[in-house]
């Protein structure tokens, strides 16, 4: 398939980026990794008038740990992260979900920053996002607004970035402590979005409980949802094998997944739960603690 | 390189690297679309976003208007042409090149934009502006053969039931049913699915006016075949017509039909005097080229308690699509179904079939199929599982008792074919043996105890490849020889041309060694060519697993041909009568005296430089070669999986596959062809399927929702092999490219079922999606 | 718009459409048409280069214009003259082809695998090679053809004697 025809800009510096997308408005699309707006393209159900290539832009591919935050900018790429050393450690859940996404190829160009602009419901970053409680640095020309990722993801390939803005990072809280998380993803094969999937984030007190925990599943809903009651159930407590399991049938119960041909809407609910069960499983195991 | 051969060294059954690959490995493979003509320009097809609706009207205007854009040309144009109807190669319906008056599928090609670039043609497609109005699809065979809806308003019968056909012996074979001890019927489904080759189809047509000729380069398996098709189609003669088959990347079927955007690039070039190049999407390629199987079977067989069979009864519904286009020789509408009494001996069988039109996509025959093997053989090894079941007997057991015995050979089948040869058993035990199965079951009856689903599945297929014999096999007229021209050169190389067309399957390679093996040359120097329909003697083409039964044959013969007028002139150079002069260890020698010894190296120079008295100079022979019979590769595959009960995924933890193909030319390129054959079966058993939902709406329609299975999900795949030659053969070679997608999917879906059969689950139809195990597996705990 | 792009090591200077594919530009204003193209959706891989000598990208999924000023390898830049990258040797080898289509792509992907991993285990390299589909072998020949070749090269390089310290 061939695109339309599209008039293109390259941007030097996100401040020109910025410009840019201030002159053309809603006609202009940004290209980064493009991993998903090129096929988009290609079928030309995406036919922008404006691309405006970010690129070029220097410096823009950074990933920073300190000052307890994981922090992406727009131009990291998947790959880029499977190669930090030590990051299965220090962040399982992202180093997980790093390594699913898309296919190994599409993860050289793909980025994090633009996989949450997407927001295909059954992407993967949006699911660890939320589970993390990440927060997405929006810059558009009256300047920088940091947006909590519940606020962000607004539904089905929408997002809180309005016309005339671009993301520019996205922060992973990184507390001090211990803290563990586990990603769980059923794909037809490498490359298909998920069927189902379940990202836990979680950080423990001295006392063994819940300090925090995140739940979120993905493929559920028209945008990757949270499962707040089953993050209720958890905060606070002990974890146990019955408490698991409870927090796991939330997930099914709250799942709200659309039929097509990845599975129907039982199928999915199910294993919205089947997968909450074993991120959670997964989680403790890293925490290093047991479900009694 | 040395033009000499160690006589003792043999070419046949030698894992010699392919001599094809230089060029692929280099990037310098010559596919369709790496070819390039000047003044060249380009073709879109525009399709019809509808299943099923009246055109009433396609405004060319916007389209036209765009820069680069220069015809547009619908139904009604090439109806000008006389080229708004095609036959189909089955040779009983014909089907629309262009919507005419109606579309009749989704995506079906409604119009064509011919534009100096690529871009412009696609940009003028999207500007082609039809009036639509939509009607009732059929989407459903089982809703199509009550006729409230008809789907083909331009045939004589106004009916959607395309033909009904049968083979065997209906009132015996009810009758022993009726008396059985033990009856089974299970309504068992092929799925449509689809062989997608990498490779799209396309074309390029250039109707030169400076020669006159009309030259397709064409993604075509069968160059010759279409050669004529085109020409009785056009009324260009053939002489006037050459099509060039160049590198195919992969066909598994899919480039045997006639396509829409061939016959309209043609006939662009035609109109416009220049090449017009025609490559299809990957969109295109899965929604308009013919699909494969969609059969619905209802197998019932009769058995005495103790496990013998007694009867087979098979009745299908064929979802044909919009068309008749099921690629299949003229006698035979359901192709080669009849090989569905399998491995086993019935004493009576009888198949019936009817097939229907719907609005979907036309084909039905492709996807290494060998002539709807794949259903039947699917058919009878689903059934004798689930036969086994009933009785409570090991599936290995209940096939041993009941194959057909290696005295039996040739085995006269109930449905009408005469099997070459097979040792069954002998297979079938080896592949027990080599998996450890007692191990196997042992281990199974402890995960049993744990809840744990682990299944094993056999599947012992016998299939019929070589398509065939004249005296039954034509395709549109054209009986299914095949041919070898071989021409030796005075320096001992030589240059052979076929009939047939590799995609992948190593011909350059493999023919070569048969060659060489019967003339004592070097494989090295014998050059394969293919697909030049100017250059190669005619031939029905790659297809089937025809061409080493049919094909390998002509090679030999025709080496043999020349091995012959070689040895007149050995006996020339040698002085020795004709009689005392024998071919043994690749060399010519005088019986009783073995000094008097002569290479075909040097039989060739002289053949040249010192020709024998009353005989021609040269060294060259054709031969077209008509099978007695076919072929009947078989063997014994088996499975082993895990099921997670939790989510239905299956995890495949053992392949074993056994092949039986008879003489086996080279080791390397049939253990490369059953790999790839099991990865398309696991495909279909697990993850592939065409579906058309009850609007007529394609679901599948590129590779995110048609699904190819990548090195992650594709198991390892363990193979080994016996070896039963063909009696009828002239070098007992059989053919094996379509076996293991004959034979993969019963094995993977025998080894889920036997998995799941604590739960008391009898079967479920492919593909086993984890949803489908998963739904089974819910309902039987409930 | 007119890009400089540097494709095995030579530098080409052309005009081009935006949204002209870089898979495309490749094929036919460069005439390098081992590049292939196979799907609509980013899917097959059959495209894939690699990009500033470590990064297989496919190239179906990138505009000509992002290439701009970059340095981009296809299968035709894998050997040297007449001498075959060991990874084409190994796909000869060991039957890791048949009908040739997938085989640009998958030596590229490979190439990029063996540079960031030099002895990857087989679920390694099926991993790596999980955005290459191949219809025609199965993928085993495949895997078999990437450890041969992880092999030569990682003998090639222990054979190169260190450097004398000057």
């Amino acid at each position: 398939m061939f695109p339309a025809a599209f008039d293109y800009h390259r941007a030097g510096s996100v401040d020109e980026a910025v410009a840019l997308l201030k002159q053309y408005g809603g006609d202009a699309r940004i290209l980064a990794g493009g991993q998903s707006l090129i096929p988009a393209m290609r079928y030309r159900l995406a036919r922008p008038a404006v691309l405006i290539d970010i690129n070029p832009v220097a410096d823009l591919g950074y990933i920073r740990e300190g000052d307890g935050m994981l922090v992406l900018g727009a131009l990291a790429r998947d790959a880029a992260l499977e190669r930090v050393p030590g990051l299965h450690d220090r962040h399982p859940l992202i180093a997980e979900v790093s390594a699913v996404v898309a296919d190994p190829v599409v993860r050289q160009m793909g980025t994090v920053v633009g996989s949450l602009c997407h927001n295909d419901p059954a992407g993967d970053w949006a699911v660890a996002a939320l589970a993390s409680r990440a927060q997405v640095v929006v810059r558009g020309a009256a300047g920088t607004r940091v947006v909590a990722i519940d606020d962000f993801l607004v539904d089905s390939f929408t997002t809180a970035v309005a016309d005339g803005e671009m993301a520019l990072e996205v922060r992973f809280p990184a507390p001090s402590g211990r803290t563990a998380g586990c990603y769980q993803k059923i794909e037809r094969k490498v490359g298909d979005f998920a069927t189902a999937s379940a990202a836990v984030w979680a950080s423990l007190a001295a006392d063994g409980t819940f300090a925090e925990v995140g739940i979120a599943v993905g493929a559920a809903g028209p945008t990757a949802k949270r499962i707040t009651a089953a993050e209720a159930l958890l905060r606070g407590k002990k974890p146990t094998r019955d408490l698991l399991r409870a927090a796991a049938d939330e997930a099914a119960k709250a799942a709200d997944p659309s039929a097509d041909g990845r599975g129907s809407v039982a199928y999915k609910k199910a294993m919205a739960g089947v997968l909450v069960g074993r991120a959670l499983d997964g989680t403790c195991k890293r925490l290093g603690i047991e479900a009694l | 390189m040395s033009t000499t051969i160690d006589p003792e060294r043999h070419a046949m059954g030698v894992s010699m690297k392919r001599k094809e690959d230089p060029r692929f490995i280099r990037g310098r493979g010559n596919y369709l679309d790496d070819h390039s003509m000047p003044g060249m320009l380009h073709l879109a097809l525009v399709h019809s976003p509808y299943p099923h609706a009246r055109i009433v009207k396609i405004d060319k205007t916007a389209a036209l208007a765009v820069p680069g854009v220069v015809a547009v040309l619908t139904g009604e144009d090439l109806a000008a042409h006389g080229l708004a109807w095609i036959p189909t190669f089955h040779g009983y319906d014909k089907q629309m090149v262009l919507c005419v008056g109606k579309a009749l599928y989704q995506y079906q090609e409604v119009a064509g934009v011919i534009a100096t670039s690529r871009d412009a043609a696609h940009d003028g497609a999207e500007l082609v502006d039809v009036t639509y109005e939509p009607l009732t699809p059929v989407v459903d065979p089982f809703v199509s053969l009550q006729d409230a809806t008809l789907v083909r308003e331009d045939r004589e019968a106004k009916t959607n039931h395309i033909y009904h056909w049968e083979v065997g012996k209906r009132d015996e074979t009810d009758a022993a049913l009726a008396a059985a001890d033990v009856h089974i019927n299970e309504r068992i489904v092929f799925q449509r699915c689809h062989p997608a080759p990498l490779e799209p189809c396309g074309v390029i047509a250039d109707m030169n006016p400076g020669t006159g000729r009309l030259t397709l380069i064409l993604t075509s398996q069968a160059p010759h075949a279409h050669r004529t098709v085109v020409s009785l189609v056009t009324g260009i003669p053939e002489d006037k017509i050459r099509i060039i088959a160049p590198d195919l990347g992969g066909g598994f079927g899919n480039k045997v039909p006639v396509y829409a955007g061939y016959v309209v690039a043609a006939a662009a070039s035609v109109v416009l005097g220049v090449p017009v190049k025609w490559v299809e999407t990957r969109t295109e390629n899965l929604t308009c080229t013919g699909f494969a199987r969609d059969y619905h079977m209802d197998v019932e067989i009769g058995a005495t308690k103790d496990g013998r069979v007694t009867a087979l009864k098979v009745k299908t519904v064929a979802d044909h699509g919009a068309f008749d286009a099921a690629a299949d020789p003229t006698k035979y509408p359901a192709g080669l179904f009849g090989i569905v009494t399998g491995s086993y001996d019935f004493p009576t069988a009888f198949t019936e079939l009817d097939a229907y039109f719907t609005n979907k996509a036309p084909g039905g025959v492709a996807y290494r199929c060998s002539f709807r093997v794949t259903e039947a053989s699917y058919a009878i090894e689903r059934a004798m599982d689930i036969l086994a079941g009933r009785l409570k007997l090991d599936p290995s057991e209940l096939r041993l008792k009941n194959f057909v015995r290696k005295d039996q050979f040739p085995y006269p089948s109930p449905l009408g074919f005469v099997y070459d040869s097979g040792d069954y058993h002998t297979t079938l035990q080896k592949a027990l043996d080599k998996i450890g199965y007692t191990e196997l079951r042992k281990e199974q009856a402890e995960k049993r105890k744990r809840g744990e689903l682990m299944g094993i599945g056999i599947s012992t297929f016998t299939e019929a490849v070589g398509a065939g014999p004249s005296k039954h096999f034509d395709i549109m007229g054209i009986k299914m020889f095949d041919s070898a021209e071989i021409r030796v050169h005075p320096t001992g190389s030589a240059i052979l041309r076929t009939g047939t067309k590799s995609q992948g399957q190593g011909h350059e390679t493999t023919w070569a060694q048969i060659a060489a093996e019967e003339l004592g040359l070097d494989p090295q120097n014998i050059l394969v060519e293919e697909g030049d329909t100017d250059t190669a003697p005619y031939g029905l083409g790659t297809y089937a697993s025809r061409s080493t039964p049919v094909a390998g044959a002509a090679i030999a013969m025709a080496a043999r041909r020349i091995r012959e007028k070689a040895r007149i002139i050995a006996a020339h150079l040698l002085e020795a009568p004709l009689d005392d002069v024998e071919w043994s260890k690749h060399a010519f020698n005088v019986v009783g005296i073995p000094e008097k010894s002569i290479t075909m190296q040097q039989v060739a120079f002289a053949a040249y430089t010192n020709p024998a008295p009353d005989s021609e100079p040269g060294l060259e022979a054709t031969f077209y070669y008509d099978p007695p019979n076919l072929t009947f590769p078989y063997g014994a595959y088996i499975a082993v999986v895990d099921v997670d009960k939790e989510t239905g995924y299956v995890k495949v933890r053992t392949f074993l596959a056994i092949d039986d193909c008879g003489t086996v030319i080279n080791p390397m390129i049939v253990e490369g062809q059953i790999h790839g054959g099991l990865a398309e079966g696991f495909a279909i058993a697990f993850m592939q399927e065409i579906v058309y939902d009850e609007n007529g709406n394609n679901l599948n329609t590129n590779f995110t929702d048609y699904l190819v299975p990548t090195s992650l999900e594709t198991p390892h795949w363990d193979t080994d092999s016996t070896c039963t030659p063909s009696p009828h053969h002239p070098i007992g070679a059989k053919g094996v490219g379509e076996s293991p997608n004959v034979g993969s999917p019963a094995a993977f879906v025998n080894a889920v079922m036997d998995a799941l059969s604590p739960l008391g689950i009898e079967h479920i139809d492919m593909p086993l999606t984890r949803e489908k195990v998963w739904t089974a597996i819910q309902a039987a705990q409930k | 718009m007119t890009i400089t792009v540097t494709v095995n090591g030579t530098k080409y200077v052309r005009d081009v459409e935006p949204r002209t594919l870089l898979a495309y530009f490749l094929r036919e204003s460069l005439g390098l048409t081992g590049t292939h193209i196979g799907c609509d959706s980013s899917s097959c891989g059959v495209c894939v280069v690699v990009i500033d000598g470590d990064r297989a990208v496919k190239s179906c999924t990138m505009f000509a214009v992002q290439a701009d000023g970059r340095e981009i390898m296809t299968v035709e830049g894998l050997a040297a003259g007449a001498t075959l990258h060991p990874l084409q040797q190994a796909f000869w080898d060991q039957h890791g082809l048949q009908c040739g289509y997938c085989t640009p792509g998958m030596l590229m992907t490979s190439y990029a695998l063996l540079g960031k991993n030099p002895d990857p285990s087989e679920a390694e390299i099926r991993e790596g090679l999980s955005g290459n589909l191949c219809r025609c072998t199965g993928y085993q020949n495949i895997v078999k053809a990437v450890q041969q070749a992880a092999a030569t090269i990682g003998a090639e390089a222990a054979a190169v004697p260190e450097p004398v310290a000057s």
